[in-house]
């Protein structure tokens, strides 16, 4: 490793950390495309795809081939430059948000230290929302630009209720952030290593910060689940309601950049709700060196399935939310409710700092 | 390091002439989200982390989602030429830049580039903006926050429809 | 480093385009995008001076300029919502005299 300079290692690293967690995370996307359609399937008592390899489980791949394969139509008034920069926003924005996501402890090799991250900025959390409010745009124009009733409806629509609901979402994680006491995520997800001790007694409870922030979690998860436009609050892109949203008019490779882009920000939220409130990849470790260093991910990748799999079993189980509840339950009750828990948890946090 | 600073400084430029000179509103709302995240970049590069990121979540995130938001309700469309006196125009942009020019002269003078010493490390952690906001500036963080209900109820009070 | 001089030259220029396009555009929102170009340009100086002073109080200050920016915002475009809901035309032109 003595023919590379210092920084060029140091940007060699992140360019094939970059590759490996962009492929990672684009078969995981197209594989839950696969998860959603074989579990809303079997709860509906039916089997899904099964004909496309075993199990069904090739029919990502040909999903694949027939959106490159379609045709691509454009409406004639469309706002050509809006109508093409949309979808490639969405899902720009989709895989950038990954860049600041921990997935495991670092290792040694060579006498260089390698983390499981893209780059730890101090200001991990902020940027990941900062990243989801750049992410109204993409909608916003999907709907103006297709230049048509429904699409306009549901682009506004669907951008009102993700910015109702960020502020829900910032506001559930302040309870975490006066904790864990800082704002990167790595140093959120170390602060929950080890067991819970009360009163110098070991309860075998891990560290994890669900079990002092149960209403953080209830509040962040519900917001996560409305800024990603899942049921049940999918109102603005509902088949029955509003022909297709603000993708109605869109077809082929954009109309899977748009669901491409939808899985992302599942991804992503379940990755946050993780890192803030399960303990990231803290779980049981034995073996040797090398098992040590994948034992992490494979605990954080287990927990990531979890919240993915509850995404999606709330898919197939609940109603919809009618527009008018939408917006009166994130303002009226979820705004509220998260303001509160801040408010307890600072008294909290304050009284046995200071005794 | 430093090279990024004049890319997007030149982003930044290029974006607000942008902003000034395209004649559908949508763009021009496009173009102002370019400059607010290129300066957000340029805040970054002078050490202010957390205003950086604030920058973005509040202003580009929040601000100009109401502005797009108002753009596609009214349905503003391209802008006609005016057909006032065009003396506005050929004797508006030498003063424009005779204004520029100025300016930059007074800066110049001020701060030659040349006599700059090195910047004192800052410590820009949200950590200490938070020590400075709860503390020396509570007043004005209380006044703000009242601010802000003021504006929610006129704005509300205002765009509401008469029934 | 950057020297100050350079900050300031971006600061300038952003608030002279944006003072331009204030004079100059017809229609309001794009008037009212220009009144934010030139409040950013501002805030450039700001985190400028801070940085080479070495004081904090430059960042705060720049916080409070976004959200009285934000409060701006919402209560100039109900203004602008209300203007158009009367008089049904968002160039300034028209928008000329207070009598209906």
């Amino acid at each position: 490793m003595a023919i590379f300079s210092d920084t060029g290692l140091l940007l060699l690293i992140t360019l094939i950390k970059i590759a490996v967690v962009v492929v990672v995370l684009l078969t995981t996307i197209a594989y839950l495309t696969w998860l959603e359609r074989k579990v809303v399937a079997h709860i509906q008592a039916r089997w899904g795809p099964y004909l496309v390899g075993p199990h069904g489980l090739l029919q990502p791949i040909a999903d694949g081939a027939k959106a490159f394969l379609k045709e691509d139509i454009v409406p004639l008034e469309a706002d050509k430059v809006l109508y093409w920069l949309a979808p490639f926003l969405g899902f720009t924005l989709a895989l950038l948000s990954i860049a600041v996501i921990p997935f495991g402890e670092s290792f040694t090799i060579y006498g260089h230290t390698i983390s499981f991250q893209i780059t730890d900025l101090n200001v991990g959390l902020l940027f990941v929302f900062a990243v989801t409010s750049l992410g109204v745009y993409s909608i916003a124009l999907a709907g103006w630009s297709s230049n048509s009733k429904y699409p306009l409806l549901g682009g506004l629509r669907s951008s009102a209720q993700m910015i109702s609901y960020e502020l829900s979402l910032g506001l559930a994680v302040v309870g975490v952030l006066m904790i864990a006491g800082t704002l990167s995520l790595r140093g959120i997800v170390n602060s929950q290593a080890g067991f819970w001790h009360v009163g110098g007694i070991n309860t075998f409870l891990p560290h994890w910060n669900i079990f002092v922030q149960p209403v953080g979690f209830l509040v962040y998860f519900t917001a996560a689940i409305a800024e990603t436009n899942r049921i049940p609050f999918d109102l603005p892109e509902g088949e029955n309601e509003l022909v297709g949203g603000f993708h109605t008019e869109y077809s082929s490779m954009k109309f899977a950049m748009f669901f491409m882009s939808e899985y992302g920000n599942m991804v992503t939220v379940s990755c946050l709700a993780t890192i803030l409130f399960f303990g990231g990849w803290h779980g049981p470790l034995f073996g040797p060196y090398a098992l040590r260093v994948i034992l992490p991910l494979f605990w954080f990748c287990a927990k990531l399935f979890c919240f993915l799999f509850f995404y999606i079993w709330m898919r197939g189980t609940l109603p919809r939310f009618r527009y008018d509840q939408l917006m009166a339950f994130g303002w009226k009750f979820l705004l509220p409710v998260g303001v509160l828990n801040i408010l307890v948890t600072s008294f909290v946090v304050a009284w046995i700092s200071s005794s | 390091m430093v090279v990024l600073f004049y890319i997007f400084a030149a982003l930044a430029v290029i974006a607000a002439l942008s902003v000034v000179a395209q004649r559908t509103p949508v763009y021009s709302a496009l173009s102002l989200i370019v400059v607010l995240c290129s300066l957000a970049v340029v805040y970054l590069l002078l050490g202010a982390e957390f205003i950086a990121v604030i920058q973005v979540i509040v202003y580009a995130g929040a601000i100009m989602v109401l502005f797009v938001f108002v753009i596609m309700l009214l349905n503003a469309g391209r802008e006609v030429p005016s057909h006032r006196s065009r003396m506005a125009r050929w004797l508006g942009a030498p003063l424009v830049a005779a204004f520029l020019v100025e300016i930059l002269l007074a800066v110049w003078q001020q701060f030659p580039a040349g006599s700059t010493r090195p910047a004192s490390s800052l410590d820009a952690a949200p950590a200490a903006i938070g020590h400075l906001l709860f503390r020396n500036y509570v007043l004005p963080f209380e006044v703000t926050s009242i601010l802000v209900l003021v504006a929610i109820l006129g704005a509300v009070v205002l765009a509401k429809k008469e029934f | 480093m950057v020297p100050l001089a350079h900050v300031l030259a971006l600061s300038a220029t952003l608030f002279v385009i944006g003072a331009a396009g204030f004079v100059f555009r017809k229609n309001i929102i794009t008037v009212f995008m220009c009144i934010e170009l030139m409040l950013n340009a501002v805030n450039l100086a700001f985190i400028g001076f801070s940085r080479y002073l070495g004081n904090l109080d430059g960042q705060l200050f720049v916080f409070f300029v976004i959200v009285v920016a934000a409060a701006e915002a919402t209560v100039g475009l109900a203004i602008i919502i209300a203007l158009y809901r009367n008089r049904n035309t968002l160039n300034i032109e028209d928008l000329d005299s207070m009598k209906m």
